[in-house]
């Protein structure tokens, strides 16, 4: 066993996740399914619990100042977004249901508004289905062409290729900050200059990023950026569109409806101006609060020192996995964050994920709702993933059942 | 728990598949599939006289999935249509808890139980059984085309 010197005490922030006491009717579980989704703070469970004990009314409408509190603390929540990844402007900040309803809009709005027959967009072969199936259905509707671009052996992108598959008709390059399977962290603002140069759009999938690393998208200089809530310790049911301003001004309305007009006549509509122009109904407004109340938890430890010491742990993990016999891990050895999908001998994943689960450890198996990158590494994988609250006795703890997963499968030593 | 979901009965059958393969035609092809996971079992059944002559299958997926597959092969080969619904049920009900394991009906389809302790596992056992169904349904409809 190594004798790093760790940078952050996971132990300690266990303390402020109940998931992680001691309860009757929990089991003590190793969480190791954070690609899927993260626990939450009570920091978090408290500031919706109380938006919805004492603050609840709808947004921009009532006649009444329990509305303009719930109006302001919505407001604030976009603010406090637009700090966290560094916007020039709140107005950029559109609130979703999550990173897969942001990229419906783009593709929605922009992508009916904008592509044209002939007209290409590039994705990459390793993206999550939230990140490829707008594309595909957009390219199908309006007849332009999906380009794939194709990952190394090792599962990562080499810009080369990009440089190929650019053209004068690219419209979009579609990425994830972070595979969603193989963990690799893929050079977004590299990919968004190129982009750039060859006239196309850029749009980052940071669902996996967005509570691991900073994520500045001016720095990036994306033209679309998009999380979810969830995968940042924060609450289901509220994402994150992120986009220029001067694209979300030419792009219509997604959803039509409430909240989202200046002027409806029989003869005349005008819409209002962004963000409020793309949340038509009701938005998820204690859910924006418990956001808040998130990105507020991560600062609190600091993105710097989170990726720290996930970068550590993952370093650590990756040792130690070597040691399991027939262990396969996908993705690249290098560049990468706490996303291990793996295969074990001939065991299928789903019978390693059970065994592991009889053992209190929590992973995901199956095709990771990638299915085309799935294919190309030849079937389902297992997959464990880290968060900030795991630490080396977590990866411990996952070895050992490894080990005792060969042995349930007939496996020596 | 785990060492009723994974005894020798479900390892053997997923090592060493009763019934694997595909028939010649003429035959009745179905097809089952779990997106979230990706398993997979065809089923292929020739009915004579009102009986399964035949059945094969194939896929790819967990021991439970496979296992489940060819127990199932074993077990339906030669039943009457109205036979194989019955075991059909019985499985499902089994499988989901909904009786008790008794080796007297239930014969080696008893390790199937062991999944009801794993929620998430159900569908893996399923799988086969519901494919089944379809093809079933499949048999009756040709049957009727047929009178």
């Amino acid at each position: 066993m190594m004798t790093t010197r760790f940078t952050l005490d996971a132990r300690e922030i266990r303390q402020q996740f109940p998931f992680f006491q001691p309860h009757p009717e929990m089991r003590n579980l190793i969480y190791l399914d954070n690609a899927a989704t993260t626990q939450k703070p009570y920091a978090v469970i408290e500031a919706v619990s109380n938006f919805w004990a004492y603050h609840n009314a709808n947004v921009h409408r009532g006649g009444h100042g329990v509305g303009a509190k719930a109006s302001e603390l919505y407001e604030a929540a976009r603010g406090r977004v637009a700090r966290f990844i560094n916007a020039r402007e709140t107005a950029e900040i559109v609130f979703t249901r999550g990173t897969t309803e942001s990229i419906n809009l783009v593709a929605s709005s922009w992508g009916e508004t904008f592509v044209q027959p002939g007209d290409e967009l590039i994705v990459t072969e390793m993206e999550h289905h939230a990140n490829l199936l707008p594309w595909m259905r957009l390219a199908e509707k309006r007849g332009a062409r999906l380009v794939v671009w194709h990952i190394t052996d090792s599962g990562t992108l080499e810009l080369d290729q990009l440089r190929k598959l650019l053209s004068e008709r690219t419209r979009l390059v579609a990425v994830s900050h972070i595979s969603n399977v193989l963990g690799v962290i893929n050079p977004v603002a590299e990919i968004c200059r190129m982009a750039h140069e060859a006239g196309a759009l850029c749009l980052v999938d940071a669902a996996q990023s967005i509570a691991h690393m900073p994520v500045d998208v001016q720095a990036i200089d994306c033209d679309f950026l998009a999380f979810s809530g969830h995968k940042a310790y924060g609450p289901t049911g509220i994402g994150v569109l992120y986009a220029k301003r001067a694209l979300l001004e030419e792009m219509p309305p997604y959803h039509v409806g409430g909240g989202m007009v200046q002027t409806v006549r029989w003869d005349r509509l005008r819409w209002a101006e962004p963000p409020a122009k793309f949340e038509a109904g009701t938005p998820p407004i204690g859910e924006a609060v418990g956001l808040h109340a998130a990105l507020d938890f991560i600062d609190s430890i600091g993105r710097e020192a989170i990726a720290a010491y996930e970068h550590e742990l993952t370093e650590y993990a990756l040792a130690r996995l070597q040691e399991v016999p027939g262990l396969r891990l996908y993705g690249p050895r290098e560049g990468r964050t706490g996303i291990f999908a793996f295969t074990l001998e001939d065991i299928h994943p789903h019978d390693i994920a059970t065994v592991l689960d009889s053992r209190d450890i929590a992973v995901r198996a199956g095709l990771h709702c990638a299915h085309p990158l799935s294919e190309r590494l030849g079937g389902p994988t297992a997959r464990a993933s880290l968060a900030i609250y795991n630490d080396t006795d977590h990866i411990d703890a996952l070895i050992d059942a490894l080990h005792y997963t060969r042995k349930v499968f007939g496996y020596a030593g | 728990m785990l060492d009723e979901l994974y005894q020798e009965i479900i390892l053997d059958h997923y090592r060493h598949p009763r019934g694997r393969g595909e028939l010649e035609p003429p035959k009745i092809t179905q097809e089952g599939f779990n997106p979230s996971c990706g398993d997979e079992v065809i089923i292929d059944l020739r009915v004579e006289d009102g009986r399964i002559s035949d059945i094969r299958f194939h896929g790819r997926g967990c021991s439970i999935s496979q296992a489940s597959a060819s127990m199932l092969v074993e077990a339906v080969k030669g039943k009457t249509l109205e036979e194989a619904h019955q075991l059909i049920e019985q499985t499902l009900a089994l499988v989901k808890g909904e009786v008790e394991a008794d080796y007297a009906v239930h014969g080696d389809l008893v390790a199937l139980a062991g999944v009801r302790n794993f929620p998430v596992r159900v569908k893996c056992a399923t799988l086969a059984w519901h494919t089944l169904e379809e093809a079933l349904k499949q048999a009756s409809a040709e049957a009727v085309q047929e009178t």
